[in-house]
């Protein structure tokens, strides 16, 4: 499938689950994995009676959201949306709707792309449906069973600009919002617990065109699942205009078995959902002070991260090992071992392939550098390093590199056996060194790989990569 | 005086607030509907430009709940106040229909 | 007819001069010998009754504190849910639904020492005036049992008139305390909104729904508001200012007080029967010989107060009873899917006025009506509000009838909805506004049954509203 000639729009609605102790009105536990049905009070299972209380909590942090997406917190108030459906309570949803709290705002991709935002409203979430009986699926179930532990939780729903061209944006937009959240401490951010939660506006156009009919895909769990549900979508838009039919504006699931978004029924009049105010909750205002007190305590943002790490650097902000850096939060490490006279790159390099690894944030940035510093000078080789630099994090992440290196017997080679390697593989490769003798740059860059790799071999690993190149280079007479 | 509601529209509002009606009683809910928006419409003869609406009596701003966790009610007593339960969980048909 | 006094049992049960197991036996004696006749209740928690009559007798046998309304008896419409005693609205959709958990005005009677002896009956869902539209049958007025007693709070106020209990809790959305007060000559008050909390009432219309007491006197009404009232975390409308107690100011009087009869209320155009009239013309002048300034004002949209709200109450009605589906609780009509089930459901559990009010809810709030219905109605209410404050520059208190007519027969009126709803005509604007008003019995019409008379003030003003009825009632 093809979608050359076309370009794809794509809006994102993202469902975030707060991370209070409590639900959005009322104080069941907000509390992922209980038992079925534990996490329930009266307001929880919409008894008869009922009533919601708003949690302060789930309005701090979603003025922290608004903030962090540089939205405009405004006065706010909820109303009803009125549709039956067996997973939520009262049969209709306590949601933002005329007045939101967070309205117009940015998000900024690695990339340097900005995306719009154009909400963030808080709301309450449903409890779950699980089929039971049969072939396990909706269609061949024998019954079904309701949990609502989940019913309540407070939401905030993020609704994003149709700005983005490609799912490759599409998922980088879902990974720095995702990482906005997390640092920020307004959610855990685990999309696999349901705790972000994707819709996916997907149209296609001709460039320049105004924009085509979209259709929504729901129930996309993962960031793989994402890519794969705009691609297919966006491909089967173009199969059918480019057969000279139309689009249907519809809601599609994504069907992760198949790999393809499927139509969902119609929905006919449950379209119309009543929207009124809800009369149990008076509005919200935010006091100014104390939206500018959270927006004062706010911790900065990865991309401003990005910014620093990448000035610290010297590299632009969008260079992938400054955001993988951000990304694992290694960022702050980065920039205080450069501080401390650490090479740049090596910090980087070391951060994005040797520092996966759990304890990883417990590293210091004095051993880190004073680590760094060992290798640079030459008195640890490259896979020295990388194990010194296992144990240190293995051992706590605070301990003396040189101590470990010592330890370990890694000594760097005395310098006449390192000239002495490089002597007798010289000797052993007069071919090969005479056209390094004569070559140009581009067949000494070729062939210094070579000799360095034979002085590995004879040496066992024990040498320094940078101290053979510099010897190639002197005994050549370069 | 035109009907203010129409048999097709109780149909319809039916629908939405799942209610079955017969023929008789969409017959009769359309003519006792229309009586009361009848007698309803003689707000038109009131001037109501410019006058905001009021969705609520009172003016309190601000009521919020601190963010601790209170009552849970005992799941026993919730699912034997249930129609059908199994498994902790509320039972009900296979669900067909559109997810919201 | 109405044995009452709240007060003087529970000073006799605080004392030890009678003990609550007493008082309780005699009006569960009561109820056993006439509630089958006048069906006020639709369950009656005699043992419940005994066990906490029981505990207060060893709070005073200990000398703990029992509480201001220590022993009294009192009657529960079914529509506040009780933790272990089935809660029904007079529904079938709700029979056998059993809460687990108390409303707060529940528990706050039984905090001060109330007992609970039983569940009154009501219009189902409390949509209607005359208690004919309970699906468990009609409770019959006391006064005379070929009657209604006014609705939807009818069992309560009938079992006040009845001296099965001295107090009863009621909900008033559009006149439900105050009508079958007047209809059963007994003192209702429907306080400010927001003056009670509503957590554990079951929700007809939010914006209009408020708790309230009946009581056979002023003082005792006066003394159960006193304990119902106040702010509680449980329901975000519920008004944090400080209850002053209305108990102690009964006696103030009412010289210099400036009250106003509300012109459209006593004039030809809304139907008040002339009986009703001349006691409110009559309740104007007792004011009057009392030092209070009468004079009539003007409500302009007092009128159309009953328009706005035969929009609103269904339309927030229509979305409160969206919940009862057949799924948590409840009843279940068995169907093969779920959206089946819930139709079965409901169609079977919800009688006519029920399924008329949540139809005409939703038309209202439907996509294309919202703004020619629900729109229109609620600018109707800010006029109103708007009027109420001009009128309450000028005047402490305002005075109209409760109820257009004395306790009508059974099916008088049941033919035609609407006939139905212009019974509320009087009472309607309050709920509106949010207004505190109360009904107080005022001599008897043309038939020899009770009329009342309603005593409206702005936010906040029960206790002037006690003081005057406090004059009317002595001066009746
Ligand atoms: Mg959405
Ligand atoms: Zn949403």
């Amino acid at each position: 499938m093809t979608t050359d000639g076309w370009e794809t729009v794509i809006g994102l609605e993202v469902h975030v689950e707060l991370a209070t102790e409590t639900k959005l009105f009322s104080a069941a536990p907000n509390r992922f994995g209980a038992a079925p049905n534990t996490n329930v009070d009266p307001t929880s299972l919409g008894l008869p009676g009922s009533l919601p209380v708003l949690n302060e909590r789930a309005v701090e942090l979603a003025v922290r959201v608004g903030l962090a997406l540089h939205c405009d917190v405004r006065p706010s108030t909820f109303a009803r949306k009125n549709y039956f459906y067996p997973d939520m309570p009262k049969d209709f949803q306590i949601s933002q709707f005329d007045e939101p709290i967070n309205v117009g705002g940015w998000l900024e991709l690695p990339s340097g792309t900005r995306v719009g935002i154009t909400r963030a409203h808080l709301e309450e979430d449903t409890g779950k449906t699980t089929h039971v009986g049969g072939s396990g699926r909706i269609g061949g179930a024998d019954h079904a069973l309701v949990d609502y532990n989940r019913a309540g939780v407070p939401l905030l729903e993020i609704v994003g600009e149709p700005d983005l061209r490609n799912s490759e944006d599409a998922r980088a937009y879902v990974e720095e919002l995702r990482q906005v959240l997390v640092a920020i401490g307004a959610s855990d951010g685990k999309m696999e617990e349901g705790s972000l939660r994707v819709d996916a506006n997907v149209s296609v156009r001709r460039p320049g065109d105004p924009f085509g009919t979209r259709c929504e895909i729901k129930n996309v769990n993962s960031l793989r699942s994402l890519g794969r549900a705009i691609d297919y979508e966006a491909a089967r838009q173009v199969e059918l205009l480019e057969a000279g039919e139309a689009i249907r504006q519809e809601t599609r699931h994504w069907d992760e078995a198949s790999g393809r978004t499927l139509s969902g029924r119609s929905k006919e009049d449950a379209e119309d959902y009543r929207y009124f105010l809800e009369p149990d909750l008076v509005p919200v205002v935010p006091d100014p002070a104390w939206v500018e007190e959270i927006r004062a305590a706010l911790p900065p943002l990865p991309a401003d991260r990005r910014r620093t790490l990448a000035d610290a650097a010297g590299r632009p902000p969008s260079d992938g090992e400054v955001v993988v850096a951000v990304a694992r939060g290694l960022d702050g490490l980065a920039v205080a071992a450069i501080a401390l006279g650490a090479d740049a790159d090596r910090v980087l390099t070391h951060i994005e392939h040797n520092l996966a690894v759990d304890g990883a944030d417990a590293l210091t940035a004095l051993s880190f550098a004073a680590l760094v510093a060992l290798e640079t000078s030459g008195a640890l080789t490259a896979t020295q390093t990388k194990d010194v630099l296992a144990t240190l994090v293995a051992e706590g992440g605070s301990g003396d590199p040189a101590a470990i290196a010592a330890a370990k017997g890694y000594e760097a080679m005395a310098s006449d056996a390192l000239a002495g390697a490089v002597d007798a593989v010289i000797a052993a490769n007069p071919e090969e060194w005479s056209r390094y003798v004569e070559g140009d740059e581009r067949a000494r860059g070729k062939l210094t790989g070579f000799f360095v790799g034979q002085v590995m071999k004879q040496t066992r690993g024990q040498a320094d990569g940078k101290a053979v190149t510099a010897l190639l280079a002197a005994r050549a007479g370069g | 005086m035109p009907a203010r509601i129409s048999r097709q529209d109780v149909a319809h509002v039916a629908r939405l607030a799942l209610l079955d009606l017969d023929d008789d009683e969409l017959d009769r809910a359309t003519e006792q509907l229309g009586a009361v928006l009848d007698h309803v419409a003689d707000i038109e003869a009131l001037d109501l430009e410019g006058v905001p609406p009021t969705a609520h009596p009172l003016p309190l701003r601000n009521v919020f709940r601190a963010d601790v966790v209170g009552l849970v009610l005992d799941r026993d007593e919730v699912l034997a106040a249930a129609p059908s339960a199994e498994d902790g969980r509320f039972r009900v048909p296979a669900v067909l229909g559109e997810e919201p | 007819m109405s044995a009452g006094d709240a007060r003087a049992i529970a000073a006799a049960v605080r004392s030890g001069a009678r003990s609550a197991r007493d008082v309780v036996e005699e009006h569960l004696a009561r109820i056993a010998a006439r509630d089958g006749e006048l069906h006020a209740f639709t369950t009656v928690t005699g043992d419940r009754a005994l066990a906490a009559a029981d505990a207060v007798d060893r709070k005073v046998a200990e000398g703990i504190d029992p509480g201001p309304l220590a022993g009294v008896p009192v009657a529960l419409k079914d529509n506040l849910c009780t933790r272990g005693v089935p809660t029904t609205c007079s529904s079938r959709i709700l029979e056998g639904w059993v809460p687990p958990y108390d409303a707060t005005v529940v528990t706050r009677l039984a905090a001060a020492g109330a007992i609970a002896v039983g569940k009154t009956n009501l219009d189902e869902f409390a949509m209607g005036s005359s208690t004919e539209n309970s699906a468990f049958g009609p409770t019959r007025n006391p006064h005379d049992p070929s009657r209604v007693p006014g609705g939807s709070s009818g069992g309560s106020a009938a079992a006040v008139a009845a001296g099965f209990a001295p107090l009863a809790l009621g909900s008033d959305t559009g006149g439900s305390i105050r009508q079958p007060a007047a209809l059963c000559g007994v003192v209702g008050l429907k306080p400010t909104y927001g003056r009670v909390s509503r957590y554990g009432l079951v929700a007809f219309a939010s914006s209009l729904d408020q708790v309230g007491p009946f009581g056979a006197t002023v003082a005792d009404t006066a003394l159960a508001y006193d304990v119902i009232a106040g702010v509680d975390p449980l329901d975000a409308t519920s008004i944090p200012d400080p209850v002053s107690a209305t108990s102690a100011v009964l006696g103030e009087g009412v010289a210099g007080l400036r009250v106003g009869v509300i012109a459209e209320l006593v004039g030809d155009r809304m139907g008040i029967a002339p009986d009703v009239l001349r006691a409110t013309r009559r309740a104007a002048d007792v004011l009057a010989t009392a030092g209070a300034t009468v004079e009539e004002v003007s409500v302009p949209s007092c009128v159309y107060g009953l328009s706005a709200y035969y929009v609103i109450a269904p339309a927030e009605a229509s979305s409160n009873l969206a919940r009862f589906d057949g799924v948590r609780f409840g009843m279940r009509v068995d169907a093969p899917t779920t959206l089946e089930m819930q139709r079965a459901t409901r169609t079977a559990g919800f009688g006519p006025e029920v399924k008329r009010r949540i139809m005409l809810g939703t038309y209202a709030l439907s996509a294309g009506y919202y703004d020619a219905y629900y729109g229109k109605a609620l600018r109707v209410r800010t006029l109103l509000l708007r009027e109420f404050a001009e009128a309450y520059e000028r005047f402490d208190v305002l005075l109209s009838p409760t109820s257009p007519t004395t306790a009508f027969p059974f099916g008088a009126k049941t033919a035609d909805p609407l006939t139905m709803y212009l019974n509320d005509v009087c009472t309607i604007p309050s709920n509106l506004t949010g207004h505190p008003a109360l009904s107080v019995p005022f001599g008897v019409g043309d038939d020899g049954l009770p009329v009342g008379v309603q005593l409206l003030g702005p936010a906040l003003a029960e206790t002037t509203l006690f003081r005057a009825a406090a004059v009317l009632e002595a001066g009746r």
